[in-house]
């Protein structure tokens, strides 16, 4: 039999302990699982055939930055999906506003208009990025990939980095 | 002495607890402001006719946009697409895949224009067309965009109400 206090008791601290996460998670920092290989060589290296994967790359997001929406060029984040809000999606900042970028398969040259950027997946092959819905609003975006949590053998930093080619102006 | 360590040791047990008790209190507010409802100041010329210029103190609620229950005539929050650090208020003309027909220039000519609204997008436009930017100059904008749905008035207190 248990008591109707106890019972009080685990609700009150299960409230608590929702309340303190729900907060952490928005402000401070979560942990992200990465599905799919649009960001193949950093993440998710090795294409496993499994649906649900264990192995795959979890990572943690940091939401500090969202206070100020200061990000730079090469910073990979999550962000929403234009095209269907309840979908995140996590790529790396290639241009921000201001910036002049080659639109593929044109010759012509796009501005990056105010309080936009543009995001693209390390796997130039199989990314649905910017390349297909153009530049995104910085609102978009949910917070910063900072570090791989998830493997073990994985654990490590995330570098700011920009893609080989000189896409960039 | 050692009953003023003892002391010292139960006045720091309790500022901890008053601390942690601040910290859930703190906790509690960010959750309310974020997934319940907030009052937000709006102040501003596009929405002219339905808020005040110098500015009403509105209830805005953060639940139906997150179930996609925001449609074509409400009062939203969005994050504005030009400044992400700024909020706007604007009015849903058009929610994904209906057509909206709209003045190019109000103020001089009655030339419209039709736009289909693209997936996952919406219109927005200030009740004050002659004096708002809006998805007239910038398009139809992303709903991950929308922060939440303004409510209700409640100051001034003459117009309390809802919207």
């Amino acid at each position: 039999m248990v008591s109707p206090r106890f019972l009080w008791n685990v609700c009150k601290s299960s409230f608590t302990f929702g309340l303190v996460g729900l907060t952490i998670s928005d402000r401070i920092a979560s942990v992200v699982h990465v599905r799919g290989f649009s960001m193949s060589p950093t993440f998710n290296p090795h294409i496993i055939n499994s649906m649900e994967s264990f192995s795959d790359d979890h990572v943690l997001v940091e939401k500090c930055c969202l206070a100020d929406y200061k990000f730079s060029h090469g910073d990979v984040v999550v962000f929403s999906s234009p095209s269907n809000y309840k979908e995140k999606n996590l790529k790396r900042i290639i241009a921000m506003s201001g910036d002049w970028i080659n639109r593929p398969h044109s010759y012509d040259m796009v501005k990056i208009p105010e309080g936009h950027c543009w995001v693209e997946g390390d796997n130039p092959t199989n990314s649905m990025d910017s390349r297909s819905f153009g530049p995104i609003p910085l609102g978009l975006i949910r917070g910063r990939v900072t570090h791989i949590v998830w493997p073990p053998q994985r654990i490590g930093k995330i570098d700011r980095k920009l893609p080989q080619g000189g896409l960039v102006f | 002495m050692q009953s003023w360590f003892k002391k010292l040791g139960s006045i720091a047990r309790e500022s901890a607890g008053r601390a942690a008790l601040f910290a859930k209190f703190l906790c509690l507010l960010h959750v309310t402001n974020t997934y319940i409802f907030s009052p937000t100041l709006v102040y501003g010329p596009s929405m002219l006719p339905t808020l005040n210029l110098t500015g009403d103190v509105v209830l805005s609620e953060y639940i139906s946009h997150r179930l996609g229950k925001v449609g074509t005539g409400d009062v939203v929050l969005i994050q504005s697409p030009e400044n992400p650090r700024k909020v706007i208020t604007k009015r849903i003309m058009g929610m994904e895949g209906e057509s909206v027909v709209y003045l190019v220039d109000p103020s001089r000519s009655y030339r419209s224009r039709t736009v289909v609204v693209p997936k996952g997008h919406v219109w927005i436009q200030g009740d004050n067309i002659y004096a708002s930017n809006d998805s007239r100059n910038y398009g139809p904008i992303p709903y991950g965009l929308i922060q939440g749905k303004v409510w209700c008035r409640v100051w001034p207190l003459n117009g309390f109400g809802t919207l």
